[in-house]
């Protein structure tokens, strides 16, 4: 396959980017996304000029690394998977596709494809976790946990952290990676004691960030590599609800 | 010719206290010396590497009051390739009443593998075990649970218990992300600092202790230097030599190699595991290989058509036209033998034809008989989450066909030499998880990688560090100390030295040519001719490398390139003692196959009379051959015996 990729170049975050157009031969249909760049990258570099910066790193779809917006879309065409196994056959000889970084205002562009996404970091800093030093656990078996309440937290607890929510979200919301996070130690019986602390931490961190507010659009989920689904946000409100009054006494 | 190594003094001790196996560590502990909790603020340790090990000793630092430096080089902590190990994690909690115990996994990973490694450590390691499910699921690991709300278990390769607790086919995610938010907790607290995309390019050492590290700022390169009261290595393993292996992209050795070309021993680098199941190759521009889980073994099948050369679909091949060759040779284990016996295994079946696939290179792993046993749901339960990544890559529908797989580079169990302290052989540098060689041996048994990496950063690290930085053994230094400087000069001119090459090929050129070097003669299967000659095929390219290499922009900017071509000329290094390390050892032992060394029916066979030492290797400067410096194994609580999982 003959491929043409219109790709975002910015040398810097404060530098002025634009879209610049290459073509790639010999594309097989076998290949990753990520390895069509890479022979793009082998041209690029024989040629002596810049490969395109991209994040990626265990290219199984897990470690939330990658990024891309493709063709508009964040991750790409294929519902429920990361842009690293995302696969050329889904392309055809011939077609033009524009890849670009993520975007919204809180995850600043480094360079070319390659965005800043520490606010998620601090969004965990601010409660993402249960308190639970080493040494002080309960045996494991000590706590039944039903399996439905540990299934919903297993289902919440992917989100593999990549920002393709936010990345999609026309208010640029990360409520769903937030949500997830509620979600995954809320239902959990070892995370109840800072439920409804945790959910309003977070979501005052989120807000700090300048990520926007939710307003049920659902292009989060619909971008998902992993299918979080949107009613973890509806239990993060719930949650963040009972901790107001708490909070004003 | 030169000779290829040198022979020096044995290691003398390795700290393990005297006394019987079940108390070593509690003596250890009760012996270690204690820091009091005001004074354990003054004192700083930087850890490099967030993976399990690192972020749980990073927390568990933190949380005691140390002062933490964490770095790593991705883009967040949580990214670090421990997310990406699907199968499950050890613990001797026998909540299945099948007979297990701390003994019997000690016993099955002294055995697993194949009696190299330290009958101390590996105590230890079964002994906390059982602390490393309860300290996760507090933090709301969500493990696997059966219906009245206990947690599930299921067996692995090597062993006949089924003490495996897994969380669906994304143990490692859900086990790093625990490890992950304790660590940003106490990012929270103001105990731990953490530097993402920030790689560790040299280590600094004060008056023979470790003191320090240069790193380079990947965003805008800025070279620093951070000094502490001790370093700790959490870098993961160095199976990229191979170019293509199922580690992430940007797994290196360069910090482990940094510190052992400033003194550290590296321990028994030709120990690599290769794992049997893996999505075959698929054509040149291959990037990575793919793990699917050995937990697929628990209810898949392997098998060939007993024809060489048949090229029939899977679904034509009548029962008894296939080979289901694992049960046939290993009835006792069948499908559940260690890595490297079903590896070698696929490839003796590739080797006489009856591969499966393109060019032959795969052999087929088929859930059908699951699935007729216990339904598609109860299998897209267990496994949905790899099946679906086995269509995504390979078009094929894993509920229909059988899947192919075939060996595939996964996990070095050498690492740098570290003692019963996790201390390395320079003094207030400890090495943990995979980046260490402690306790696998000579190849490693499933599930127990995720259990070595937490036991090192949860509980054994946090109690023996402490009796190092208690006797307060360094003295103050700032980064203008003339080591700190001469550290950061040397990685400033080796930086140059690559943007100044100016050459022909690129970086990703080099190392796919010296995977394939390392993959053809330290594979699966090694000799001496094909060693002698690695190593002279490694130095012809390592010297081409250096004078023609291609590397593109300039250091003070984000530059991918430039971040390769350091990692890569360090795997030149590693791979010319990986050779080195697999030719002296004639023997075969777990994952090293030497041709010369197996039984009648084609076993490894071990010398234990020659080659019952840990090969632990020092750097004698650049040009100059390795001096041996040989660990002696003593076993006094299993018996030496020949491997059998028939």
């Amino acid at each position: 396959m003959n491929i043409t990729v219109r790709i975002w170049r910015q040398h810097d975050q404060t530098a002025a980017g634009q879209m610049v157009s290459y073509r790639v031969d010999g594309v097989s249909p076998d290949m990753s996304f990520l390895e069509m760049l890479d022979v793009l990258n082998d041209q690029l570099s024989a040629a002596g000029d810049d490969p395109v910066a991209f994040d990626h790193d265990c290219r199984e779809g897990i470690c939330g690394m990658c990024s891309l917006v493709i063709n508009g879309i964040a991750h790409g065409p294929e519902a429920l998977t990361t842009t690293c196994q995302l696969y050329m056959r889904h392309f055809n000889d011939g077609d033009t596709i524009d890849i670009e970084p993520w975007r919204s205002a809180s995850f600043p562009i480094l360079r070319d494809l390659i965005v800043d996404r520490s606010a998620l970091d601090r969004i965990i800093q601010a409660g993402g976790y249960i308190s639970a030093p080493t040494g002080s656990a309960p045996d494991a078996a000590a706590t039944l946990v039903p399996k439905k309440d540990a299934d919903r937290a297993f289902d919440a607890a992917v989100c593999i952290g990549c920002g393709a929510c936010i990345a999609a979200c026309p208010n640029g919301s990360g409520m769903l990676f937030t949500g997830a996070k509620a979600n995954h130690l809320g239902v959990l019986p070892q995370g109840q004691p800072e439920r409804h602390e945790r959910a309003l931490a977070m979501v005052n961190q989120h807000d700090a960030e300048g990520f926007g507010g939710c307003t049920q659009i659902g292009e989060c989920t619909a971008v998902c590599p992993v299918g979080i689904p949107l009613d973890m946000i509806s239990f993060l409100n719930a949650d963040v609800l009972s901790a107001l009054p708490k909070e004003n006494t | 010719m030169e000779p290829l190594f040198t022979v020096g003094e044995p290691i003398q001790d390795a700290k393990a206290p005297a006394g019987p196996l079940q108390d070593q560590w509690e003596t250890r502990r009760f012996g270690a010396k204690l820091i009091n909790p005001a004074n354990r603020r003054k004192l700083s340790v930087i850890i490099v590497g967030t993976g399990l090990a690192g972020s749980s000793a990073a927390a568990t630092l933190g949380e005691a009051g140390y002062h933490v430096k964490s770095f790593c080089y991705q883009d967040s902590p949580r990214r670090a390739h421990s997310i990406a190990a699907q199968g499950g994690i050890n613990a001797a909690k026998n909540y299945r009443n099948d007979g297990d115990s701390i003994r019997r996994l000690f016993y099955d990973t002294v055995k697993g593998g194949d009696y190299r490694s330290r009958e101390s450590n590996v105590y230890r390691l079964a002994e906390v075990s059982s602390a490393i499910i309860d300290q996760c699921v507090a933090q709301g690991v969500p493990f696997a649970r059966d219906y009245g709300g206990l947690l599930d278990t299921r067996s692995f390769g090597g062993v006949q218990v089924s003490r495996t607790f897994y969380a669906r086919g994304q143990t490692g995610q859900q086990l790093l992300l625990g490890a992950y938010q304790a660590l940003e907790r106490q990012v929270s607290a103001g105990t731990v600092e953490v530097h993402t995309r920030h790689e560790m390019l040299e280590l600094i050492v004060i008056d023979g202790l470790a003191r320090g590290v240069v790193v380079r700022d990947l965003v805008d390169g800025t070279l620093e230097t951070h000094l502490a009261d001790a370093v700790v290595l959490a870098t993961g393993g160095y199976g990229n030599v191979y170019h293509l292996s199922t580690n992430a992209m940007g797994c290196n050795t360069s910090a482990t190699w940094r510190a052992h070309r400033k003194g550290a021993l590296f321990a028994n680098p030709c120990f690599t595991q290769i794992h049997p199941t893996c999505i075959p190759v698929s054509g040149e521009h291959q990037s990575k290989l793919t793990l699917m889980s050995e937990s697929l073994r628990n209810d898949g099948r392997i098998w060939v058509p007993v024809q060489a050369g048949d090229t029939r679909a899977p679904g034509d091949i009548p029962k008894d036209e296939r080979d289901y060759y694992l049960e046939r040779q290993y009835p006792a284990f069948g499908n559940l033998v260690p890595r490297d016996v079903a590896s070698r295994a696929a490839k003796n079946q590739c080797d006489a034809g009856r591969g499966v696939g393109p060019g032959g290179r795969g052999v087929y792993l088929d859930l059908a008989d699951a699935i007729t046993r216990l339904g598609r749901d109860a299998i897209e339960e267990k496994y949905g989450n790899l099946l679906d990544m086995y269509q995504k890559i390979t078009d094929e529908d894993p509920y229909r066909s059988p899947m192919r797989i075939y060996p595939a580079v996964h996990y070095t169990m050498g690492g740098l030499w570290v003692d019963y302290d996790l201390e390395s052989t320079i003094p207030g540098l400890f090495v943990i998880g995979e980046a260490n060689y402690s306790d696998h041996g000579a190849n490693r048994l499933g599930a127990s990688a995720l259990m070595q990496g937490l036991a090192d950063g949860y509980f054994i690290l946090p109690n023996t560090i402490n009796d190092y930085l208690a006797k307060n053994p360094v003295g103050t230094a700032d980064s203008s100390h003339p080591e700190a400087v001469k550290a950061l000069e040397t990685v400033r001119e080796r930086l140059n030295r690559f943007l100044s090459i100016a050459g022909n090929r690129t970086v990703d050129s080099f190392h796919k040519e010296l995977g394939a070097i390392v993959w053809e003669y330290c594979g699966m299967e090694r000799n001496a001719e094909g060693l002698e000659h690695a190593v002279g095929l490694i130095r012809a390219l390592k010297a081409e490398f250096w004078l023609d290499v291609k590397v593109t922009g300039m250091n003070e900017e984000l530059n991918q390139t430039l971040e390769r071509a350091g990692r890569v000329a360090d795997f030149f290094e590693l791979a010319e003692l990986m050779c080195i390390d697999a030719l002296h050892r004639g023997e075969s032992c777990g994952s090293h196959f030497r041709t010369e060394s197996q039984t009648g029916d084609g076993e490894a066979l071990r010398n234990d009379d020659a080659f019952a030492y840990v090969a632990a290797w020092e750097f004698t400067g650049e040009g100059s051959p390795p001096r041996l410096r040989k660990e002696n194994l003593e076993y006094h609580n299993v018996e030496l015996a020949q491997r059998s999982y028939k």
